[in-house]
């Protein structure tokens, strides 16, 4: 059985990304790159940064735009806010900051100034989730997700590697609406291509089971769709079928392909680097439960703070790695299987 | 000086006046809602809607508009009314403040009425947003846009942390048009701000963030006059104008009580008057001016 083929052709993937050597690329590379092409193509785009220029990576923008870039300094709540002014004044202004600290501290600004206000504000979060390693718990924002996704009007993506941080900012950069886009600082595989589709609002099938319906169906968002994959390719080399999901946009969640998925696979696993209280687990939850219950099993953090160490070292310890994802798919399917 | 004619003085003292009893009849039909602040900013809200302000109330979204951001939205009755006196909306709308369905929320919301420029309540968020605006006109208008961002704010509001936070980052950028005008009515909803939490001198804390500041009499209209033309001549600077009012003006029961800064006339303080006649009384002084607003030829 050659476990690449399962790989989905439709979605163009690089062809490292199962390998031993995949190529490594940080998601965060991927908004600086977006926002430079967005600004080429649309004057009315701003950027606004909290004395994270280079490590959010607005720099390129910055310094090719700098009469459309605002320093901030380090002030989250007027970070927001200012955005929100302009916004009311026609522009589409880009945020940026770790996470932790916008969202993470602007909360109410957001809610208010934006949400409230239905301004196009889009918000980048960078060095989202325990990946952010040695910085420790401080810097870690595993409750962003949450955040955003219960504010109304608030579309929040959540990119899988750096080509689709790109697609997503340039997406962001043509819609309406307040959006949130999650980014990391780690250097993670890259998955897809130049040439894979991307449209928010729609989740991507990365990995299909030939032998009919999968025994289990694996949904995933972020750096962690790659450690999805890595699992998916190991139960299938042990007979278990999976298909992998990368749920790309948290909301509005692509319900559609949740419920295929669930009625195929008839159990699921969620895999998030991000709280499960009020994230990707408990959005697919919450719509199943009401409209076709399926036995789940989660991947993430279980109500616990990060701390500091390498990405591998905390990924293990707070059991989002291969093995905790494999153990999750055999205790959902011993469910399914009752 | 300014040039704020005797004559137009005049009629906006009297614009005022009507205003004030709408915005008392208004809060007594919501049953609910802040009394103090809105009859304290009437006169400078009257001012730069009749006189100062560059605006279209039959076409509120015009674009070449002046722009007034509420931060403080509590006060929004004196918003609403001042609005409706206008021409923006009917006056029997603001019968309808805080009842469901109504474009006149408890506190502003642009998605129910669109000629608000922003939504407000929660406080401290509004100065950076009109310095947003200002910033986006900066970036389509360079440094001699003709249209002026005025936000108003209270003074307790200055508690909230984010307004040192724009006042910090105006004074960076130096915008020309920006016009902030803070209510120095001296209670937020605990008692005096002095005992809350002292603002001590506001004037040198402005003024060492580079803002030129400026202290007025906010019921007098040539020298609110006086203060918003200074403020538009003012070049590389943010100007803030620190309005000296009297809570609950116009009304003698009412002025300098803390305890009228969060309730509605028939819900206040029964010390001087009952609840059954707060009312009433309170309108009856206003349309006899009280003693207190004297107009020589009306």
């Amino acid at each position: 059985m050659v476990i690449s083929n399962m790989l989905s052709k439709k979605q163009k993937l690089n062809t490292h990304v199962l390998t031993d050597t995949p190529d490594l690329v940080p998601i965060r590379n991927g908004f600086g790159e977006g926002l430079l092409l967005a600004a080429e193509a649309n004057k009315n785009i701003v950027g606004l940064c909290a004395d994270l220029v280079e490590s959010t990576r607005m720099e390129a923008f910055a310094k090719k735009f700098p009469e459309r870039f605002i320093e901030i300094g380090v002030a989250e709540q007027n970070l927001a806010s200012v955005a929100s002014g302009m916004a009311a004044m026609g522009k589409i202004p880009f945020i940026s900051s770790y996470a932790m600290f916008s969202p993470g501290r602007n909360w109410e600004q957001i809610r208010t100034t934006i949400c409230y206000n239905d301004v196009p504000v889009k918000i980048a979060g960078s060095h989202a989730g325990v990946s952010v390693g040695p910085d420790g718990g401080t810097h870690q924002a595993i409750e962003d997700i949450a955040l955003m996704r219960v504010i109304p009007n608030m579309v929040v993506i959540s990119p899988c590697d750096a080509h689709e941080a790109r697609k997503a900012t340039l997406a962001a950069a043509k819609t309406k609406e307040p959006t949130y886009i999650r980014l990391a600082r780690e250097k993670t595989p890259v998955i897809t291509t130049e040439d894979s589709p991307f449209t928010i609002g729609k989740a991507t099938m990365l990995f299909e089971t030939k032998r009919g319906a999968p025994d289990v169906g694996i949904i995933a968002t972020g750096a962690l769709v790659h450690t999805a994959l890595v699992a998916a390719q190991q139960l299938e080399q042990e007979g278990i079928s999976v298909s992998v999901l990368n749920m790309s946009t948290i909301k509005p969640l692509d319900t559609s392909a949740v419920f295929d998925l669930a009625q195929s696979a008839a159990a699921l696993v969620t895999v998030e680097e991000h709280q499960i209280a009020g994230g990707l687990g408990s959005t697919i939850a919450e719509v199943l439960a009401e409209h076709n219950p399926t036995p789940i099993s989660f991947v993430g953090i279980r109500d616990q703070f990060g701390q500091s160490g390498t990405p591998a070292e905390l990924l293990t310890h707070y059991g989002m790695d291969v093995k905790t994802i494999i153990k999750a798919v055999h205790k959902v399917l011993s469910q399914k299987n009752k | 000086m300014g040039n704020v004619t005797d004559a137009k003085i005049c009629m906006l003292e009297e614009r005022a006046n009507v205003i004030r009893q709408s915005i008392v009849s208004m809060l007594v039909e919501a049953g609910s809602g802040h009394t103090a602040g809105p009859l304290g900013m009437t006169d400078i809200f009257t001012y730069l809607f009749f006189f100062a302000l560059n605006h279209k109330p039959e076409d509120p979204t015009w674009n070449g508009r002046d722009r007034l951001v509420l931060s403080n939205g509590h006060i929004c009755p004196v918003l609403y009314a001042t609005m409706a006196h206008a021409g923006y909306f009917p006056l029997e709308e603001l019968q309808t403040l805080r009842k469901f369905g109504s474009r006149l929320q408890g506190h502003p919301h642009r998605e129910f009425l669109p000629a608000l420029e922003t939504s407000s309540g929660p406080l401290g968020s509004g100065l950076s947003q009109a310095l947003g605006m200002v910033l986006a006109d900066r970036i389509d208008n360079g440094t001699r846009s003709n249209k002026f961002f005025y936000c108003m704010l209270g003074d307790g509001e200055l508690n909230e942390g984010q307004n040192w936070e724009a006042i910090m980052l105006a004074g960076k950028e130096k915008p020309h048009n920006l016009i902030a005008i803070i209510d120095r009515n001296n209670i937020q909803i605990d008692g005096f701000t002095e005992r809350v939490m002292p603002l001590n001198d506001l004037r040198a804390k402005f003024a060492s963030f580079n803002w030129h500041v400026q202290e007025i009499d906010g019921h007098n209209f040539e020298a609110i006059d006086d203060a918003v033309n200074q403020a538009k001549v003012v070049f590389d600077m943010p100007s803030v104008i620190i309005a000296h009012t009297i809570p609950g003006k116009g009304v003698d029961f009412m002025e300098r009580d803390f305890r009228w800064h969060g309730v509605p006339p028939g819900s206040g303080p029964e010390d001087e008057v009952k609840k059954s006649e707060q009312a009433a009384k309170a309108l009856e002084e206003l349309r006899t001016l009280g003693g207190k607003i004297t107009c020589g030829d009306k």
